[in-house]
């Protein structure tokens, strides 16, 4: 098992550093922060701009670049945008505010999409098995941005009717706020129910269809029969024997729908104003600038592929027939 | 259809020219066609696509405004009598806005679903048929950009994609769109090559390239057509959210994602703006993705829609009855 898991994470080690030098070389290639500094009115003097370049490592061949960079991420320095400012400092925080989303994203998604699915499976063609699919098929339709919008708006109503702010939408905490521990929760936890439906809910649309076609597989089989015909209550023959064999096919989707929710963050993010790693990504393609999105693409590579690690756990744990 | 149609051909049991003829439309291209045609969802989403197409490309001469012209009597009115879907901030016709960046957005979903199915199919089957070196960089290309999400990378190319042509567009997003599918294409190209008809071929000594196009590709036709089907819709949403950052289609063309973009700040204000663009787009993948899995249902030898209404209600109520015993027990 130990050696297994080795294999993998040093599998995904090599993996995150070929995505990393993958992405910095093309956003060498492509991305030239001088054209921002060129456009500005009146143009600033060449021997500015000569400097910038030099700031910049601009005069320098792409892997020595590489390899000047690279050599100081593995001493904890990420180095700085384009404007000067050091990223290090605020790395740690950003990583954690877009972590809070997608973990509790992750868990909604998953919690959802299991139990939307399973009781598609164990109701189907009821009409609460219609309704659910219904919903999933536009929610797989409906990108972030949209669902995003649409839930501020549909927020703005509801506060509106109900003559309450409940539903907040902006930032994490409401600014300035403090108070003890269970009162500062309870205002995060009011930040947090938006933006964790709008990141989670395509993920559960997605997973509970999955799930529904693997629950459905395993209802017919002969060995849920089995375990019914030696009188086992309809309860547990449903989730102790049937369920688990349901959620064997998913482990191995659970890393694609990890990704595609961390394409939701930076649209998450900007539409109700939390200042994580998506955010950062905009910022740093916007202003051209390589070390910073590089940075970002580190923590999406080792996001992706810790989940992919979950996902070979929850494998090994799940079936009974790996033993490693 | 024609291509599934010889596959089948050879499936069957060869019919004496004096026995009665073959049952009308026995043939495998006119079972999937019966299928789909039951599938009232499937039909739905064709129509839906046709009509949006139709409504998209003639606009121009159906509708009294295009979308450069603006209205200076009308600024951000709600949609009425004289803009069907009203005006926003500059007084240009929303129908008409939404119309032109409808056409953008289905062309390119069209062109990148035809032109990444094709590459998964090209790619996986060399991966699959010729193995060794080709195969390890298929597979470790294809393992490093699983890594990384296409719209990261995608985005980070933006500055080289801007102010060029948009069909540059279409090819990289096509170019980062084909893996998933190329890894499915490699693992049937393994069995496939395998089977007696196609180690047949090889042994006559038919060229490579002709076995994969002659003997490999119709036997994965139905994967390919549900897998482009699929790739419209995806591509369609992978278009909108680069645009949505400014990372895809530009100004002066529109698209759905930008007109959704532009709008975003007005959602809360002036809905109109936002959700009429954004529910064209909803619609549309929506639209596909019930094609696509009409598709998927029709070719799939296991399914029971196509099966008459009759028999499906038997097979339901077997089921049920079967459910009801492990209930009892």
């Amino acid at each position: 098992m130990i050696r297994f898991l080795v294999r993998r994470l040093l599998n995904y080690v090599i993996l995150c550093f070929l995505a990393v030098l993958f992405t910095y070389v093309l956003a060498s290639l492509t991305f030239n922060p001088i054209n921002l500094l060129k456009s500005h009115k009146p143009p600033p003097p060449a021997q500015v701009i000569a400097d910038k370049i030099h700031d910049l490592h601009l005069d320098q061949p792409i892997p020595q670049r590489f390899g000047t960079w690279f050599w100081a991420v593995l001493h904890g320095n990420f180095g700085d945008t384009v404007y000067g400012n050091a990223i290090t400092p605020d790395v740690w925080e950003r990583a954690g505010v877009s972590f809070r989303l997608f973990l509790l994203g992750t868990i909604f998604a998953v919690v959802l999409g299991v139990l939307v699915g399973v009781s598609g499976a164990v109701r189907q063609y009821r009409f609460s098995d219609y309704f659910f699919t219904f919903g999933s098929y536009i929610l797989i339709a409906m990108p972030v941005f949209v669902l995003g919008t649409l839930l501020k708006y549909g927020a703005t109503q509801l506060n509106f009717l109900t003559g309450s702010d409940f539903l907040q939408f902006t930032g994490e905490t409401t600014p300035g706020f403090t108070g003890s521990f269970g009162v500062e929760l309870w205002d995060r936890f009011r930040h947090i129910i938006l933006p964790t439906i709008a990141i989670g809910l395509g993920g559960a649309a997605y997973y509970s269809r999955y799930q529904r076609n693997s629950m459905l597989d395993v209802l017919g089989s002969d060995f849920l029969r089995t375990a019914a015909a030696k009188g086992l209550r309809r309860r547990r023959v449903l989730y102790r024997h049937g369920l688990r064999v349901a959620l064997i096919p998913m482990a191995a989707l659970f890393t694609y729908g990890f990704a595609t929710m961390i394409v939701g963050g930076p649209f998450t993010e900007r539409i109700f104003g939390w200042y994580g790693m998506g955010d950062w990504l905009v910022t740093g393609i916007q202003t051209e600038d390589t070390n910073l999105t590089v940075t970002v693409t580190l923590f999406v590579a080792v996001c992706v592929l810790v989940s992919g690690l979950l996902a070979d756990l929850a494998y090994a744990a799940l079936d009974p027939r790996i033993r490693i | 259809m024609s291509i599934m149609l010889d596959e089948d051909a050879a499936a069957r049991p060869p019919t004496d020219d004096r026995g009665p003829a073959a049952p009308r439309g026995s043939s495998r291209g006119s079972l999937v066609w019966r299928r789909l045609r039951r599938n009232k969802l499937a039909v739905l989403g064709a129509v839906i696509i046709a009509l949006l197409f139709v409504a998209a490309f003639t606009y121009g001469w159906y509708w009294p405004w295009t979308y450069t012209q603006s209205d200076p009597t009308s600024f951000l009115s709600p949609p009425g009598p004289d803009h069907l879907f009203g005006t926003d901030n500059a007084g240009f016709d929303m129908y008409a806005q939404t119309m032109r960046g409808l056409q953008k957005s289905l062309i390119i979903g069209l062109l990148v679903a035809v032109l990444s199915t094709a590459m998964s199919a090209v790619v996986g089957s060399i991966a699959g048929y010729f193995r060794g070196w080709a195969d390890w960089l298929v597979s470790a290309v294809v393992d490093l950009l699983l890594t990384l999400p296409a719209f990261l990378i995608l985005a980070v190319l933006s500055p080289a994609f801007r102010g060029q042509t948009w069909l540059l567009f279409v090819l990289l997003i096509a170019a980062f769109n084909w893996m998933i599918t190329a890894r499915i294409v490699r693992g049937m190209t393994l069995t496939l090559k395998e089977q007696e008809f196609v180690r047949a071929a090889r042994l006559m000594g038919v060229p490579s390239w002709r076995v994969i196009t002659r003997h490999i590709f119709p036997q994965m036709s139905s994967l390919l057509i549900v897998d482009a089907t699929v790739n419209v819709g995806g591509a369609i949403l992978t278009e909108t959210s680069l645009s949505y950052f400014g990372f895809g289609i530009q100004p002066p063309d529109i698209s759905l994602g930008t007109l959704i973009a532009d709008n975003t700040a007005s959602a809360l204000t002036f809905p109109w703006l936002f959700f009429i663009p954004a529910g064209f787009l909803v619609v549309t993948v929506l639209a596909v993705n019930l094609v696509g899995d009409g598709l998927r249902d029709a070719f799939d030898p296991n399914s029971t829609r196509g099966v008459r209404r009759a028999e499906r209600r038997e097979l339901r109520a077997e089921r049920r009855a079967a459910r009801a015993e492990g209930r009892a027990a």
